[in-house]
């Protein structure tokens, strides 16, 4: 019974991404028993990653299944705007738009048992809550930077790329700012955090620089040797890939690191509320575990940030976000950035 | 002790219930003015945040070629999250209509001066919040367009505060509460301690004594006080009266029984025919009795009149018992009883002689009067570190079943004086005069069982 049970877990049914929906998806899968009750999860994740965790959460709830959506960042946020397909649970790495969800009243409070294990930076109101933490880094190709060479800071990016333009020219990548909701929250934060951010990106502009949908697509250029460097990429992807560790090197700059969270919010208007705050709690719990459960897809998340003078740190939750999502700022940034890296 | 009193209510009661009530009452408007205290500031504080979250996001509003725009600083809303855990929304409008932020915001419906920031509270997206709204002149090509800016946060993160507040100013005014209770039970229990005193020292005294209240007392018990002394100065008295009047009754009974005594005695000398002569013989009797009666009824007012003020000499006891064994030599005689006296060395206490003296013969007047002939009686004086005490013992039958403690009743008389001359006085009067000096008298049977040993016993001081 059991054993039947785990095999139907097991078995991973895409179902074809309904165009219908005002919103674009990437994939689509149910996974469990088909005539399992529906936790409808939207996410920003891949299915692969989070299947370990999934699995074991339908163990743990015998007779549900999960429907498992994958957008990215404001394609989730715009399903649930919208609201025409009702989600249970949105997973985004975009923490500003989760932010944005939870201030504006679409998500629900939640407390249990879990989410006493999350440290107080890694929560927003009982309504967003955090179960990743996940470096932005430079990727740089091992080739090009075989032996000495590695630049450690944007100091060292910015010195190097400046000293050799021919060498870099069309060879260094970053996210699209305009695309990538990820990469709006890294490049706002940069802004945010250190004048040396600006000065990389009129360097970058001046290259003639790619810019990505996703750090996957960078990983798989910088591995290839298409790109010698690239910047903001989401570092525990980088590392994940042991196939490419021999072709890339993966530097979290000395000078800081912006540590993105991945955090889910229980939104309101789900058929299953109950079975949202089962999962949210299974994801919490996986994470904040001391130590973390064993199918835990990310790096260990470090529960305390005694090191105040660590150059890690996490991008704070917080009203303090909304800032970024405002509209006229938006505009305003973008016009700014693009007019950085789109230098003739 | 309170047997028969009337009781009602409580002093201390009443006076408890009115402190501690007014300490409730105290507590309470300390309570409500503590509360209202620290909910102006807490309100007053988280107006003043957002008021400089507003400032800062009205200072970033610029005109960028002939246009509005504006540029949020972080700080501005971050600075909100550093307070509480609550939602914020902002809005920046001209008369144009929304520049940025939550276009149904539903504050800042009516222009607001510059220079004069207006809060208002209300309800957006299902929760209450408290907003500012502030203005600003730009000039726009030339013309002078206000914009406005409201910040707006829900009250959640206050509502908690205030409700730490309200826990703290509960506990003050509970603190408070308890200390103010102490307190007026403590001022409740002191209030009262003169009376208790009074009472004490009131109820601690001899059943003779009858001097007035000296001791001093509260202006508010004095009063109180002077009546009880003049009562107790009068019903001093009215017993005086009646003693003395007993005394002079006696008194004037006496002298005319005697010579009454006389005439029936001369008569009985001159009468032959018996049955006159029993007859006279009875009345000689009851002449006897009442005389004796009149006589022990004179002394005891005398003993009753000396106790009330013991004046205290030192008296010998060997002396005194010695001296009075040999005044009843004579009587003991009569009917042939051998009146032993045994006593060393002198044995004294602090007493009035007179009173002793009047024991001590009543003690001894019992022993012979209740002795056959031929019989002995013993005087015993012996003193020991502890006590002093006179013995007197017979060969009289004792009391047999008798109740010894009743005997020192007044007018009492046990069943075997039925031919005996008394009135029943004399260890009424021998108890009383033990009792004055601060001892007792032992009233029993010797140790043969041949008859009585009766004990004035005096410790020493
Ligand atoms: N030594 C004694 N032996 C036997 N009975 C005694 C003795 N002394 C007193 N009693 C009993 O105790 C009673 C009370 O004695 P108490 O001296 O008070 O009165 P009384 O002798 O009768 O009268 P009076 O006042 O004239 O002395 C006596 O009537 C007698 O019955
Ligand atoms: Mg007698």
């Amino acid at each position: 019974m059991r054993h039947a049970l785990f095999s139907l877990a097991l078995t991973f049914l895409a179902i074809a991404a309904q165009s219908a929906a005002g919103f674009e998806v990437e994939e689509r899968h149910w996974i469990g028993p088909q005539d399992g009750t529906p936790l409808r999860v939207i996410s920003t994740t891949d299915t692969e990653i989070l299947a370990p965790l999934i699995k074991s959460y339908l163990l743990q709830n015998p007779g549900v299944a999960v429907d498992y959506t994958v957008a990215n960042s404001s394609e989730v946020m715009k399903a649930v705007l919208e609201g025409e397909e009702r989600f249970d649970i949105a997973l985004s790495s975009a923490m500003d738009l989760q932010t944005r969800l939870a201030n504006d009243g679409f998500t629900l409070p939640h407390r249990s048992a879990a989410t006493a294990l999350i440290p107080e930076w890694g929560e927003w109101r009982s309504h967003v809550f955090a179960f990743s933490l996940e470096p932005a880094s430079i990727v740089l190709s091992a080739s090009a930077f075989a032996g000495a060479g590695v630049p450690r800071t944007r100091q060292d990016l910015i010195a190097l790329l400046r000293a050799q333009p021919e060498r870099f020219r069309g060879r260094v990548g970053t996210y699209d700012v305009s695309v990538s909701g990820l990469g709006y929250l890294f490049a706002t934060q940069d802004a945010r955090t250190a004048e040396a951010y600006w000065r990389l990106m009129e360097v970058l502009g001046s290259l003639e620089p790619q810019l990505h949908c996703c750090s996957a697509s960078m990983i798989e250029r910088v591995a290839s040797g298409e790109l010698l460097v690239a910047y903001n990429v989401l570092g525990s992807y980088a590392r994940a890939r042991q196939d490419l560790a021999g072709k890339i090197v993966v530097v979290d700059p000395e000078d800081y690191t912006n540590l993105m969270m991945r955090s889910a919010v229980l939104l309101k208007g789900g058929s299953h509320p109950e079975l949202a705050r089962m999962f949210a709690d299974h994801l919490i719990s996986a994470a904040w575990s001391q130590p973390p459960a064993a199918d835990y897809p990310f790096s260990k998340p470090p529960v305390a940030f005694v090191d105040s003078a660590s150059p890690k740190r996490p991008i704070q939750l917080g009203p303090g976000l909304l800032v970024y999502q405002d509209a006229e700022k938006r505009r305003r940034f973008m016009a700014e950035w693009f007019s950085a890296v789109r230098k003739k | 002790m309170s047997a028969g009193v009337n009781v009602s209510g409580s002093i201390r009661r009443r006076l408890l219930v009115q402190l501690v009530g007014s300490a409730a009452l105290l507590a309470a408007l300390l309570f409500i003015a503590v509360l209202a205290f620290v909910r102006n500031v807490a309100e007053e504080s988280h107006d003043r945040i957002l008021l400089a979250s507003a400032t800062s996001i009205l200072d970033s509003v610029s005109v960028q070629s002939g246009e509005l725009t504006a540029d949020i600083p972080y700080a501005a809303l971050s600075m909100l999250g550093n307070v509480s855990d609550d939602r914020v929304f902002y809005r920046i409008t001209h008369p144009g209509g929304t520049l940025t932020g939550y276009d149904d915001l539903p504050v800042g419906g009516v222009p607001v001066q510059p220079g004069q920031p207006v809060f208002e509270s209300a309800r957006y997206k299902g929760e209450g919040i408290r907003a500012v709204t502030i203005s600003r002149r730009l000039s726009v090509q030339g013309v002078p367009v206000p914009v406005q800016v409201s910040v707006a946060q829900t009250r959640l993160g206050q509502a908690t505060l205030l409700e730490q507040l309200v826990w703290s100013a509960l506990y003050i005014g509970a603190g408070f509460f308890v200390l103010a209770s102490a307190l007026a039970f403590w001022s409740a229990q002191s209030s009262i301690k003169p009376l208790r005193s009074l009472t004490e020292a009131v109820s601690r005294r001899g059943p003779k004594d009858l001097r007035p209240v000296t001791r001093p007392v509260p202006a508010e018990m004095s009063p109180l006080v002077s009546s009880l002394n003049s009562f107790i100065s009068r019903l001093q008295a009215s017993l005086a009266r009646s003693e003395d009047f007993i005394a002079e009754a006696a008194h004037r009974v006496r002298t005319p029984l005697a010579t009454v005594r006389t005439q029936a005695e001369t008569t009985l000398m001159r009468v032959e025919k018996e049955k006159n002569r029993a007859s006279l013989r009875e009345m000689i009797r009851a002449i006897d009795e009442s005389s004796r009666a009149a006589g022990q009824l004179l002394d005891h007012a005398m003993v009753s009149f000396r106790t009330d003020s013991l004046e205290l000499k030192e008296v010998n006891l060997t002396e005194l018992a010695r001296d009075l064994t040999e005044r009843l030599q004579p009587v003991a005689e009569l009917k042939d009883i051998a009146l032993h006296f045994e006593g060393g060395s002198p044995v004294c206490i602090q007493g009035d002689g007179i009173l002793l003296q009047n024991a001590v013969r009543n003690i001894l007047d019992n022993a012979i009067k209740y002795s056959g002939q031929d019989s002995e009686v013993w005087v015993r004086v012996a003193g020991s570190g502890a006590q002093q005490k006179i013995e007197v013992e017979d060969q009289a039958g004792g009391f047999g079943g008798e109740d010894t403690e009743a005997l020192t009743r007044r007018f009492v008389r046990g069943a075997n004086a039925k031919d005996t001359i008394g009135s029943g006085l004399g260890l009424t009067i021998a108890r009383e005069v033990a009792e004055a000096h601060g001892g007792s008298l032992i009233i029993k049977n010797s140790q043969t069982g041949a008859g009585a040993c009766v004990t004035l016993c005096f410790p020493s001081h």
